[in-house]
């Protein structure tokens, strides 16, 4: 045990160690208050979809060798997020299909053009750290993690201050929208704030993972608690500490970052499913 | 000066008509029921009346202190509600988010008021339970309440009484008559045309087009209620 501390104790004296795990919970906490809408509002494949979309526009942006390539990221990722969302209960297209669509022919596109124009000796290797995010969590420049900041505290407070919104817009967008609630205004909030965490946590966990960061600690949580607020709380703790205790484990034993965290939310949600089971007994 | 004025309203998707020369009001304290066959456009007028959708053409005007957005609205329940984990208080309180204007949060006032609306219902006691844990009678009753926190001017009630059976049936018919005896307007959509000629002061029965409006005793002699007569009435669709 005391072996395990001063290791911990050894790496903690890095900063790039310091700066993944403040950034690492930060998106596990954005990404698990907003994963509880997502779960309800039947979007959990958003992240998904989302992410892939992000992979084809780093691809664009990478082969274009823009220095920074959140400024195209972003932008995109939120413009089809907008696209996904604006609709709400009333689409013709159902949710599912069109995040399927474009899901799919993202990741096509992005692995096209990596392949045809990358410059790069290892395009496999390129390809397999976007879509598990390997080691970018922990080559992290400081203005990068400042960023990182910002931005989840950004979404934190948006979240907070619209939390009632938020609620009535999941639950009923028509009643909502018939007492004069501005429903589409709230479903845009949510698209441009899922947008931003799943470009933030790409870096964390790549883009094939991060829709477990947004929808295992909603899951979870609604198996054994029934009011809202109660899971938002909930799935906010359960993502925070698997994010950190998985993140301590892949520094230790050197797994990999982003499915060791997955891991962790999978085993919390098998937990919390039995203690559902036992309890509603 | 009526709550809602419809003047010859034109209801439709995409340019195809669903129902057409809808004519009707609703004044203050007034039962209005709406019957219809399937796909005669009663959901499409809803959703007019809920500002969900535009007409086609014709308007609807809002008079007599009452704005577009005070319609208490009970929706036809969807899938999202049946698995949702939500306190009934939570639900209940989430009416008043239009009164809060631009404030983030609820005050006194929005707290007090939901409290009012749960022990007019009856559903006080519940308000710690999770929603999808309650029958489906305590379900309309929750939804009713937060209709009433959000105004007690004009309830719009979507087939409320779908999937109850006989005795919280009467009991909810009950409770609505009740609350409109109070000075508040419903406007009910409804196959259960035997409860809708034992309750409801007005009559709308649209098809194609309106086929009938008017009080419920002119509705007896017309040619409309005859249709309905002929098919042995609609309860059991």
């Amino acid at each position: 045990m005391s072996e395990i501390v001063s290791r911990l104790q050894f790496y903690m004296g890095y900063p790039f160690v310091t700066y993944a795990l403040i950034v690492g919970t930060l998106i596990a906490l954005c990404s698990s208050m907003l994963g509880v809408t997502l779960v309800l509002k039947r979007y959990s494949f958003i992240g998904d979809g989302l992410s892939h979309v992000a992979f084809g526009a780093m691809a664009v942006a990478a082969v274009l060798h823009l220095t920074n390539d959140t400024l195209l990221v972003m932008p995109v990722t939120v413009l089809v997020a907008i696209i996904l969302l604006r609709g709400g209960q009333n689409t013709k297209i159902k949710g599912d299909a069109a995040i399927a669509m474009l899901s799919v022919s993202s990741l096509a596109v992005g692995y096209l053009v990596m392949n045809v124009f990358s410059a790069s000796a290892n395009v496999s290797g390129d390809v397999c750290s976007t879509l598990f995010g390997s080691t970018s969590i922990l080559t992290l420049t400081k203005t990068e993690v400042q960023l990182c900041v910002i931005l989840s505290l950004i979404v934190i407070v948006l979240f907070l201050l619209f939390y009632n919104r938020i609620f009535a817009v999941t639950f009923d967008e028509n009643f909502a929208k018939a007492t004069g609630v501005k429903a589409d205004r709230y479903n845009l909030l949510i698209a441009v704030i899922i947008a931003v965490i799943i470009v933030l946590g790409m870096n964390l966990v790549g883009s094939l993972l991060i829709s477990a960061l947004v929808i295992f600690p909603a899951l979870s949580a609604m198996r054994i608690i029934e009011n809202f607020k109660g899971v938002v709380i909930c799935s906010a703790l359960i993502s925070v500490s698997c994010a950190f205790i998985g993140m301590l484990v892949s520094i230790l034993f050197s797994t990999p970052v982003g499915s060791t965290i997955v891991a962790a939310d999978l085993i919390v949600f098998l937990v919390f499913c039995l203690i559902g089971k036992i309890r509603r007994k | 000066m009526a709550y809602i004025t419809c003047k010859d309203l034109t209801l439709g998707y995409g340019g195809a008509v669903v129902t057409k020369h809808i004519q009707f009001e609703v004044k203050k304290g007034d039962y209005l029921c709406i019957v219809g066959e399937n796909g005669a456009g009663k959901s499409t007028l809803i959703k007019a009346l809920l500002h969900l959708m535009e007409p086609m053409s014709g308007e609807i005007v809002y008079g007599d202190g009452m704005l577009a957005a005070e319609i208490g609205y009970l929706p036809q329940q969807t899938m999202i509600q049946r698995d949702f984990p939500a306190s009934v208080w939570e639900i209940v309180l989430s009416g008043n988010l239009a009164k809060c204007g631009r404030r983030p949060f609820y005050g006194k006032k929005e707290k007090q008021a939901a409290e009012e609306n749960m022990k007019r219902m009856s559903v006080w006691d519940l308000r710690k339970k999770c929603y999808r844990d309650l029958s489906g009678g305590q379900q309309q009753r929750v939804l009713l309440a937060r209709a009433l926190c959000a105004t007690s001017k004009l309830l719009l009630l979507d087939e409320p009484v779908t999937g109850l059976d006989p005795k919280v049936t009467a009991e909810l018919y009950e409770l609505i008559r009740e609350l409109n005896q109070n000075g508040t307007a419903v406007i009910m959509v409804s196959h259960d045309i035997h409860a809708a000629t034992a309750y409801a002061t007005h009559i709308l029965h649209i098809g194609k087009s309106q086929l009938f409006f008017g009080t419920r005793e002119e509705y007896r002699g017309s040619e409309a209620w005859k249709l309905f007569e002929g098919m042995g009435g609609m309860e059991n669709e």
